[in-house]
């Protein structure tokens, strides 16, 4: 018995090395949400910029959004913004940022650095409603349509395919 | 020619370190000393192979060979020549190949300061990192070889990626390097000694002062690394939880708690299947770390080159290395026994616990950084952690840490009374106490955290100070002078209470930051101002600067102090024309007490730009402090009791030749 405790370090490592192994020969971005085709679950917030201004999932009613969930904090958020901002800038949907567990100066201190391409923030200091759209981490996009539905997530940074070949089809769709 | 050379040069080490995993091994086993004799001459040429291929690949850096693919991608005509030889390293071809250079390296060291070990011991740890040669060789000869050739050859070079054009990066992947596969000496020692069966209080005192020299340069690595982040990527962290820091940070930890609990099994013969198994962890983790990094299975903002069969060919010789040692360990640590007892309040129970802690924060860095990874693999999806949750999990670990440091090297061994233990270091405990207040009354508020970080910084350095006086009282009775007693001090013990100080110095450096830091950007026009506390910082426009492969808009801040000039500040934002990559040049007023840290961000209008300017009150504590454990670790690896010992044995093996002949 006392010899099976040896193997502890042995057996934990294999495992790692399997996890490893999956890990090797995966396209990471490719995963189906359990949320997708459900209602975006309700919030309500204060900007980011603005401590007096809450926004509600009801405001929203009627457009079709997209949700970015950043942080200053983030660094593959770094890697994305040019691509959001330059996104922003077609003008195809209003975006939202969803600031995730980060600081208000902090995060406005980000946007003025690094441009903003968001309608507004909203701040998620605690990131509950983070958890609430089962974000795992940032950066996370979301679609939401006219009728509050999650139609679409991307996991990670955004990239010009995924913009192309996923997002602009779907909209395409959906204000059709 | 000369990358044919190179390229030769690796199958011949190849060769040689086939020989040198084998022959000493069986060697050992068989009694044969004609076959163990080969190890250390093996080990020389071995590091004399590599070194030359290095040097082949430096050559054909230096005089512009785009005809060899590696250099083509990685250096330009433009690039200067020290930057051109640093570009070996600027790739992933050339890390290895420099990773490599270091595990010769060692090995040869090993081989040269290895003579008052027993010889089958010796042959045993130099076969070990024979065939860690050997896997590596294989993995540059079949994926990553640096000498591949270009045909037809490029006119030109694609340029050393501009990050890596900066002095910090000159030294800091040689320095993590040393440290990194330094660690395979220890490593090397615990596997050699588990298959000897000679695990004892002598296998520990051998590998201490290798397992010592490896975190010194383990911690300066990391510190250049992360001054490095601090001045050149432009934003004024210092630390990330970057997949690739804690890469390093991992092994730091691991290798932190390896050098504690050495000294338990050296002293007192304890802990010993627990340290073996911590060596074996420390280089795993190195390992692991590589795989992490070049593999692509995480990203990363300095994640370069990656490649999925790299990253296949690293995880089968994870696999077999780690997979092999901890089988080993599960094979033949049981039999180790477990070393003198101790009693629940002992130095033995503090170290334990500083063992425990550490292991466990390596444990949070490594769920932190492979959780994104664990979740892919049971298609949960991708997604990083970051501050949020590495703070969180650090302050409760790092709180009761310090707090042992401070009480663990009072403590006595075997058996120590805790009424004594409060007697002793109740002025320490009260002097932390009201220096915190103090500090708290004249800085003004910090909030619970910052409180927390000084009283701790301060608890460390009142307790070495009790360390200090009590270790310099004369014993009753007997009267000897001040500077008699403080030579009686070892030095190791030196070592370690300066070790122990830049704690302190790197949690006040953080701690003080964390709480006082001012980041403002701001958009300036010609002669407008900006104030953090007393400090007025002036912009004065930029203008346009040539550089030898870049151009650069630099800005011009002057810096005021109640009407007195302090710096003039010239950040720099610039355009390297190989790659036309953008890049941001801080410019930093260092001092003592604060840094003041410009950098340009966007040009707005009419000669305005957005300024970032930042307060970072005590930022260079942060890297000062790690310096000082650096040289506590130089001093504790120097100690004369392993030069002497060495000398001794030396003359005693010579003696012994001599008689043997006779």
């Amino acid at each position: 018995m006392k010899r099976l405790g040896f193997l502890i370090p042995l057996g934990a490592f294999l495992a790692l090395a399997i996890v490893l192994a999956v890990g090797l020969n995966r396209d990471p971005r490719e995963v189906p949400s359990p949320l997708i085709g459900k209602p975006a679950p309700s919030f309500s917030l204060t900007r980011l910029d603005d401590p007096q201004t809450s926004i509600a999932l009801a405001d929203l009613r009627g457009k079709v959004w997209m949700l970015n969930v950043w942080a200053s904090w983030c660094v593959a958020c770094r890697d994305e913004h040019p691509l959001l901002v330059a996104f922003s800038k077609k003008g195809l949907l209003p975006i939202y940022g969803l600031n995730y567990k980060d600081q208000r100066d902090d995060g406005s201190a980000w946007l003025m650095r690094m441009g903003n391409p968001y309608q507004a923030s909203l701040f998620d200091n605690e990131g509950r409603v983070g958890i609430d759209f089962g974000v795992y981490g940032v950066p996370e996009t979301f679609i939401i349509d006219k009728t509050g539905t999650i139609r679409m997530k991307h996991i990670g940074p955004l990239t010009p395919e995924v913009i192309a070949t996923e997002i602009e089809p779907l909209l395409k769709k959906l204000n059709a | 020619m000369i990358p044919e050379l190179g390229h030769l040069a690796l199958w011949l080490a190849l060769g040689v370190s086939l020989v040198l995993g084998t022959m000493p091994m069986v060697g050992a086993a068989r009694g044969r000393l004609d076959w163990t004799a080969l190890a250390r001459p093996s080990a020389r040429v071995l590091f004399a192979l590599v070194a030359l291929s290095f040097v082949c690949l430096a050559a054909s850096f230096a005089g512009n060979d785009f005809s060899v693919l590696y250099v083509a991608s990685n250096s330009n005509r433009l690039l200067p020549l020290h930057y051109r030889i640093t570009a070996v390293w600027g790739g992933h071809e050339g890390s290895i190949l420099l990773w490599l250079l270091m595990l010769t390296f060692w090995t040869a060291a090993v081989a040269q300061f290895s003579r008052h070990l027993p010889d089958a011991m010796s042959a045993r740890i130099l076969a070990v990192m024979g065939w860690l040669s050997f896997g590596f060789l294989l993995f540059v000869l079949t994926t990553s070889n640096p000498f591949d050739r270009l045909f037809p050859a490029a006119a030109e070079g694609r340029d050393l990626n501009p990050l890596l054009q900066d002095p910090g990066m000159v030294i800091h992947p040689p320095m993590l390097y040393m440290g990194y596969v330094g660690l395979s000496v220890a490593f090397s020692f615990a596997v050699a000694a588990l298959i000897g069966g000679n695990l004892d209080a002598s296998w520990a005192r051998w590998a201490r002062p290798w397992t010592t020299a490896a975190w010194f340069f383990l911690t300066i690595g990391i510190a250049l690394g992360s001054g490095w982040a601090y001045y050149e990527l432009g934003w004024g962290g210092w630390w990330f939880w970057d997949p690739v820091e804690n890469a390093s940070f991992m092994p730091w930890l691991v290798a932190t708690a390896l050098i504690h609990s050495l000294a338990v099994t050296e002293k007192r013969g304890s802990f010993k299947s627990w340290t073996v198994l911590l060596a074996i962890l420390a280089f795993s983790l190195s390992l692991l770390g590589t795989f992490l990094v070049r593999s692509g299975v995480l990203s990363s903002v300095h994640a370069f080159a990656t490649d999925p069969k790299r990253g296949l060919f690293i995880l089968a010789f994870l696999v077999i290395v780690i997979g092999a040692s901890l089988a080993l360990y599960a094979w033949r640590a049981p039999s180790v026994g477990l070393g003198a007892r101790f009693s629940l309040v002992s130095r033995e129970t503090m170290l334990l616990g500083n063992n425990v802690l550490l292991v466990v924060a390596c444990g949070a860095v490594l769920l932190g950084t492979l959780y994104p990874l664990a979740l892919d693999a049971l298609n949960l999806g991708k997604i990083s952690v970051g501050p949020p949750y590495f703070d969180t999990v650090f302050v409760p670990l790092l709180t009761p840490l310090v707090f042992l440091m401070g009480i663990g090297p009072l403590a006595r061994w075997k058996e120590a009374e805790l009424p004594d233990l409060a007697k002793r270091l109740k002025w320490a405990a009260g002097s932390a106490v009201v220096a915190t207040i103090v500090a708290i009354w004249v800085h003004g508020g910090i909030g619970i955290v910052g409180a927390l970080g000084l009283l701790m910084a301060f608890w460390i350095v009142a307790s070495v100070t009790t360390d200090l006086v009590e270790r310099l009282q004369p014993p009753a009775g007997t009267r000897v002078a001040l500077l008699q007693r403080a030579r009686l001090i070892p030095r190791a013990m030196v070592g370690m209470m300066i070790a122990h100080l830049g704690v302190a110095a790197f949690i006040l450096g953080v701690t003080l930051v964390k709480s006082g830091e001012v980041e403002r950007d701001v958009k300036m026009e010609i002669g407008d101002t900006t104030e953090i506390g007393d400090y007025v910082f002036t912009f004065r426009g930029v203008r346009e600067v040539p550089g030898p492969n870049y151009r650069a808009a630099q800005g011009t801040i002057e810096v005021s102090e109640g009407g007195r000039a302090v710096a003039t500040l010239h950040p720099q934002k610039r355009i390297y024309t190989a790659t036309q990559a953008a890049m941001t040049e801080a410019d930093i007023d260092t001092g003592l007490t604060r840094d003041l840290y410009v950098s340009l961000g966007e040009p707005v209008a009419n000669g305005a730009w957005i300024v970032r300017v930042y307060y970072k009150p005590f930022v260079d504590w942060i890297w000062g402090g790690c310096l000082i454990m650096g040289l506590g670790g130089v001093l504790a690896a120097t100690d004369r009791r392993y030069r002497q010992r060495a000398k001794k044995t030396v003359r005693t093996d010579a003696l012994g030749a001599v008689l043997g002949t006779t």
